[in-house]
This record gives C-alpha cells, sequence and structure tokens, in this order.
C-alpha cells in the first residue's frame, strides 16, 4: 500500500498522481539523491542504509555494478572501473589528455567524443555517469513508493554547455525527466534557506552576496554569488582542482612516517594503514584535542604516538591557506570585499576540520553557516527546488532562476561578434536580433554562433555553425533575416534564423562538440576585461575595413552597370581611388582607411550625380509635367 | 467522534510541524477521486475554512471539514516503515473496499 505525505495547504494530488521529485547530487567522487517528504528535505538510503554512492562504476563481463562494490575493484581491475567520470564528460580527448595524463584508461573513438574500452567494449564518460543516476533513480523510487516526476541534477558553476548537455543526456539515458541543471554553490545557498534573505533581515527583499566554500575529498571550489530580487547570480569562480582533504591525510602519513623514523620505500599495506589510520585520526580530531594513532610496523611491532589538534593543525596550515589564497582571487574577480560578503556557506566533508572553519570564519570575518551535513548539503538544496519545479508548493512560493555565465552572440562581417544574449541575463531567455545581407543578390546565410565576452570572433568560443538559404536575391541591405536566440531553463542554446519576406527558416540547437577548459569561463570574462581597450581598437579597424569592402563592391556594381556616364579620364581616376582604398584597407591602419573611403567617396559625387539624372530621365522620359 | 493516531504518527507530524516553522496544524480529509471513489487528504493547515472543526489530539491540533468527519469517524493514523519507503497510513474502519494501493476507498 502507497504510503501518504503531508502536502502543503491545497496541495494534495489525487491518487496515482503524487509529484515525486528528487535532488541529485552527481559528484565527481560521490554521489547522492534527496527528497522532500512531508515538508523535510532528507537524503535516501539504500538497502544498507548508506546515503553515499561512491560515484564509481564497473563494467563486468555480464551486467555492471555501481557504488561501493565498483569502489572495491578499483585497484584490481582499473581498466574496467570507471572513477571520476564527471571530469571527463564534455570533454574532448586532448582536453582529457592534458589535463589527467595518467589515467589508467584505453581511449578509443573520435577525438571529440572519446569513449573507454571497457570488458563490455566502448562506453562514454556520459554512459558512466548515466549508471550512476539509474543506481540513485532505482533507489529514489524505491523509498519514495513511486515513478520521479522529475528530478534536479546539480552541475559545477564551471560546467560550460558541452559538459551540461553531456549530463542532460546522461539523465535522459538514464530515463529521468530533467527539471533543471542547478549549480552546485546555488544549490548550497538554497539548502540553507538564503534564497529567502535579505540584508535588514526582512522577508521578500532577497538580495546580498553569498560566498560557497566547497571543500571536498580532492577538489577546492570557491563561489561568490550574488542574490539578487530572487535571482542568484555567479559572481567568480575559483578553486583548485587538486586540493582537498586526501591532501590533509598526505600530509598527516608524511607526519607519521617521519615521527616512526621509517624509511621509504615502505611495503604497500604499511602504505595503505598509514593512509587509513592518518584518515581516522584527522576526524577523530574533529571533535577531540588528541587521538592515539596505532600502527602494525612490516617486522610485525607495534608503534604508536599521541597526536594533537595542534600538531594536525601545523601540518595543514599551509593548504588551507592556499583554499584562502583562491578565496582572495574569486572576490577580487567579483569586484567585491570580504566584508560585503552576508554569508559563507561551507560544503564538502573537509569542511568539518576545525581549523578550516576557524581560518573561514577569519577570513570573511562572520561565522560559516555549517548546520547541514556538509556532504549533504548540495543534494538537499537540489531536492528543496526539485520539490518546487515539481508544483508541489503554492504558486506563491519563488522559482529559483539561474543565468547565462558568458555571452552568447554571432559572427557578423570582418570576424567581429554580435552579443545577442549578455552574460548574467537570467534564463530562461528569447532575444531576436535583425541582420541583413552584404552583397547584392546574397541568397544564404552562414550563422556561427558564439560564446565569449570578447570583440573578435578569434577570442571567442566557437559553439555551432548553420546556414539559412533560400534567401531571395534582393540589393544588399534589403532582407530582413530574424535571428533568434532561445536559452532554455538549464541554459541550453537554440538559434532560429528566419527571412521575413519568405519566411523561410534554419534553426540550431547548440550541442558543442567538446568542453572549455575547467578555468576558460573564468579566464575569459577576465581576458574580456584585460583585453577591452585592444578590443575596441580591433573593433574600430575591422568596421573600417568591412565599410571598405562595402565601398568597394558597391561602386564596382555601379561601374559595371552605368560605366559609359564617365569618359575615360574620369574613369581613370575613380579606378585608381578604388585601387589605392583597396591597398589601404589591407592595412591595420584605421584612420587611413577612413581617409581613403572619404577620397572614394568624393572621386565618385560627379559620377552617382550623373547615375541619379539619368535614372530620373528614364522615369521621366514619354511623360507630360502634368503627370507627374 | 473518535479519530486516533498512534505515538509514532504524533511524533512525526511534530517534527514535520515544527521543522515546517508555521502552520496551525494538520488536516485529515477525504475527497471524491481515486480509483474507488474517495482519496485521503493529508495537509498542513495555514487558515481554518467556514465548516472545519479543530481538535488537539496528543498535543497535535487536527482539522476536519464538516463533510470529511462522517468519513472518517473512527480512523486511526499511523506512520510507518516499509523497506526504504516511510509515510502515513489510515486505518479506516468505514472502508469498505481500497484500491489496490490503498489510497483510496469506497465506504
Amino acid at each position: 500500500m502507497a504510503l501518504l505525505q503531508i502536502a502543503e495547504p491545497g496541495q494534495s494530488t489525487v491518487p496515482h498522481e503524487h509529484k515525486l521529485a528528487a535532488g541529485i547530487d552527481l559528484g565527481t567522487t560521490n554521489s547522492l539523491v534527496a527528497s522532500v517528504q512531508s515538508g523535510m528535505p532528507k537524503t535516501l538510503l539504500d538497502d544498507a542504509g548508506r546515503d553515499i554512492l561512491p560515484s564509481v562504476v564497473h563494467y563486468q563481463e555480464s551486467g555492471t555494478l555501481v557504488g561501493d562494490d565498483a569502489k572495491a575493484l578499483a585497484v584490481s581491475e582499473p581498466e574496467n572501473t570507471i572513477v571520476s567520470a564527471k571530469r571527463l564528460i564534455g570533454r574532448s580527448l586532448a582536453d582529457i589528455k592534458a589535463k589527467y595524463p595518467t589515467l589508467p584508461y584505453q581511449f578509443i573513438g573520435d577525438e571529440n567524443h572519446p569513449d573507454i574500452n571497457t570488458r563490455q567494449g566502448a562506453v562514454n564518460p556520459v554512459q558512466v555517469s548515466a549508471e550512476i543516476l539509474k543506481s540513485l533513480n532505482a533507489r529514489a523510487e524505491q523509498a519514495l513508493g513511486g515513478d520521479l516526476t522529475g528530478v534536479v541534477i546539480t552541475v559545477p558553476a564551471y560546467f560550460d554547455d558541452a559538459q551540461r548537455q553531456s549530463t542532460k543526456d546522461a539523465a535522459a539515458i538514464a530515463g529521468l525527466n530533467v527539471l533543471r541543471l542547478l549549480n552546485e554553490p546555488t544549490a548550497a545557498a538554497v539548502a540553507y534557506g538564503l534564497d529567502s534573505m535579505s540584508e535588514t533581515g526582512e522577508e521578500g527583499a532577497k538580495e546580498g552576496i553569498v560566498a560557497v566554500y566547497d571543500l571536498g575529498g580532492g577538489t577546492f571550489d570557491i563561489s561568490i554569488l550574488r542574490l539578487n530580487k530572487g535571482v542568484f547570480e555567479v559572481l567568480a569562480t575559483g578553486g583548485d582542482s587538486a586540493l582537498g582533504g586526501d591532501d590533509f591525510d598526505l600530509a598527516l602519513v608524511e607526519h607519521l612516517v617521519e615521527q616512526a623514523g621509517l624509511a621509504r620505500p615502505l611495503s604497500n599495506s604499511l602504505e595503505r594503514q598509514l593512509v587509513e589510520q592518518a584518515c581516522v585520526a584527522k576526524e577523530a580530531l574533529t571533535n577531540n584535542d588528541s587521538v592515539t594513532v596505532n600502527l602494525t610496523l612490516d617486522d610485525n611491532s607495534q608503534w604508536q604516538t599521541e597526536l594533537s589538534r595542534a600538531t594536525f593543525d601545523g601540518l595543514i596550515k599551509g593548504l588551507v591557506s592556499k583554499t584562502l589564497r583562491a578565496c582572495r582571487r574569486a572576490l577580487k574577480d567579483a569586484d567585491i570585499d570580504a566584508e560585503q560578503v552576508l554569508e559563507v556557506v561551507m560544503v564538502g566533508g573537509s569542511t568539518r576540520v576545525p581549523l578550516v572553519r576557524a581560518e573561514v570564519e577569519k577570513y570573511f570575518n562572520k561565522t560559516p553557516l555549517t548546520s547541514i551535513d556538509p556532504d549533504k548539503v548540495v543534494a538537499i538544496g537540489a531536492a528543496i527546488q526539485a520539490d518546487i519545479l515539481a508544483g508541489n508548493k503554492p504558486d506563491n512560493d519563488m522559482l529559483l532562476l539561474d543565468v547565462t555565465p558568458l555571452s552568447l552572440g554571432l559572427e557578423t562581417m570582418g570576424g567581429l561578434v554580435e552579443k545577442v544574449i549578455p552574460r548574467n541575463t537570467t534564463i530562461p531567455v528569447a532575444k531576436a536580433q535583425e541582420f541583413t545581407t552584404f552583397k547584392d543578390g546574397q541568397t544564404a546565410m552562414a550563422i556561427h554562433v558564439l560564446q565569449g565576452e570578447r570583440e573578435l570572433v578569434d577570442d571567442c568560443r566557437s559553439l555551432a555553425r548553420f546556414e539559412l538559404r533560400g534567401i531571395p536575391a534582393m540589393t544588399a541591405g534589403a532582407a530582413h533575416i530574424r535571428v533568434t536566440f532561445k536559452v532554455d531553463a538549464d541554459g541550453l542554446l537554440a538559434v532560429t534564423a528566419m527571412e521575413k519576406s519568405t519566411g523561410v527558416e534554419a534553426s540550431i540547437e547548440v550541442k558543442p562538440s567538446f568542453g572549455l577548459q575547467e578555468d576558460d569561463i573564468a579566464n575569459m570574462i577576465k581576458a574580456s576585461m584585460s583585453n577591452a581597450k585592444e578590443d575596441i581598437v580591433a573593433r574600430m579597424l575591422k568596421e573600417q575595413q568591412v565599410e571598405a569592402a562595402r565601398v568597394l563592391e558597391s561602386v564596382q556594381a555601379a561601374l559595371a552597370a552605368d560605366g559609359n556616364l564617365l569618359n575615360d579620364q574620369e574613369r581613370q581616376q575613380v579606378d585608381e581611388t578604388l585601387k589605392n582604398l583597396l591597398a589601404t584597407s589591407q592595412s591595420d591602419d584605421t584612420d587611413a582607411i577612413e581617409a581613403a573611403i572619404e577620397v572614394v567617396n568624393q572621386a565618385t559625387a560627379t559620377f552617382a550625380e550623373r547615375r541619379m539624372d539619368a535614372s530620373i530621365k528614364v522615369a521621366l522620359s514619354g511623360q507630360s509635367v502634368d503627370q507627374i | 467522534m473518535s479519530v486516533t493516531m498512534t505515538p509514532a504518527a504524533a511524533e512525526r507530524v511534530k517534527t514535520f510541524l515544527t521543522n515546517r516553522g508555521k502552520g496551525l496544524g494538520l488536516r485529515l480529509g477525504i475527497k471524491t477521486t481515486g480509483c474507488s471513489g474517495l482519496a485521503y487528504v493529508l495537509e498542513f493547515v495555514d487558515e481554518l475554512n467556514e465548516d472545519d472543526e479543530m481538535f488537539t489530539l496528543d498535543d497535535v491540533n487536527i482539522i476536519i471539514d464538516g463533510k470529511s468527519l462522517v468519513y472518517l469517524d473512527g480512523i486511526e493514523l499511523d506512520f510507518v516503515k516499509e523497506g526504504l519507503n516511510e509515510g502515513f497510513k489510515f486505518t479506516n474502519p468505514n472502508a469498505k473496499g481500497e484500491c489496490g494501493c490503498g489510497e483510496s476507498f469506497n465506504v
């Protein structure tokens, strides 16, 4: 028999139509699923009472293992056991090789869609993530007693379109309906209810700066968010993809090796014992001032030492300082002072370490939020959002919105980027802009979709290209081509181009073929600011070059049609100025090009007058003055 | 009129109400829908309707509307765990038949 949950007033559903929703934290190392039941968000447990599912998939001869069972085989069968697939998702082979040169996997398939060769054949990172999602889905359906209406999946704030799309693809393979992809730091802020906070404490104002400090096992991320009218905007992200609690353990291992007077190389079993003991000691020091560490050495003798929290703090002090330097950089990127930060949210198991809390508190001069389990806080936030999106809350409850991380635009003549949707626009959004043809009789137009903050195509990221064909032949500039950019709630882009007189249209859904490097988004934004001046200069030059090309094109077309209106000497003079303009436009002297265009304009003034006279004569011939 | 709650149910309802941080109590009710005609309603209450009756049961405010009262006389609300799934369950002496899933019933 299906069990009942308490609904919000008036939100009871009819039987068999429960809107079950879950939030999924699809992590690099561990994943979790959570749901709101009777108004209370909580993580869902598996049969063995565990809520954390290691993000590990093992491919067997027949069948697939996910989670702890798969993790157990990671050492003995590394090539068939995929760990941290999230690092590979939406990335090209070149990206992966540059970033993680020592992975044990055999990569096959093409450059942009690399597969991993396992015992079961080729699998790609999307399929690996799908296995993890399937496992979490099965757990949720068992725990909630029915099929899920939809899920919210969290992704890092720095994930680009390719990585987000790949995550959605993984969900589709797992048979999940994705209500929304949510940025991880945003989810953590939502879990603490910061989406309804205000500086003055009064409900409804909803604004302020939030810092999310996420220190996991192997990675550190800092995100600076601004909440404005219920919308979280990511101002800056930063961090270190190779710094986490595991490094605390290693520092402790080195200390123990030194204290015990051990000499490397050590036996594998002793190394493993050291790492295990270090991890146990680290966790015990969260609530105790000192712990006893016991080791069984290779000669079977016992070794024991007392480890104080002060000693441990000394060992990890440098690592913690490193995270604070990343915080400082992120704040600088966001152009925010530490004092302006209203709340600091702690995410990730390593934020339990007392020194980490103390140092973060000192740096931001604010007690960080730690009341929600830092391993679960992202999943909890996702669950709250999923509950709202599935429609289990009354309408007046606010719907969380996200923003585009980078501007989206298209290429115009001269290799310039015309931005259609600026960065930090709240999504979903649709914007249209009109463009026209450059040449007489042009019947097709290439649309090149770009992402980035810079002025020139070469400095932005190419997302997609497509062509609009079947434009009726018209003079240059007469056609009206409406290009619409639509970004859905998950940040995915669709572009449509339509010629207005005929209604012919072409469109593309942007599924980029490879991913940006982790820090690229931040770098792209930074580059746009530090290069602003050069960009403007480059833009002005390109604009003049395009104008020169346009003048050359139209004068030559006119000469071809009405060249007989000029005598030889005049014709020679015009040709001379055109030749000069052609030569000058190849240079990078913006002023000279502008001057040469002016020279052509003057040289062709008489010609233009005669052409006009001639066309008036044609129009008037055979008509009496009365008729006009 | 007798409506009862098991200690497990009372404890859970209190926890959920405290966690929600607002609300007058818990609404029990029925509505005409579902595969067997009637379905249970279990909701938080923020404001009372005209024909609502409120009473206290194990320190919890229970709200039932007049129409539902007839059908709910004698029911017991329980909180149970079935495998991974946990939630509330009604035992209704008036119900003559239940649908397979137990979410709806007839009298």
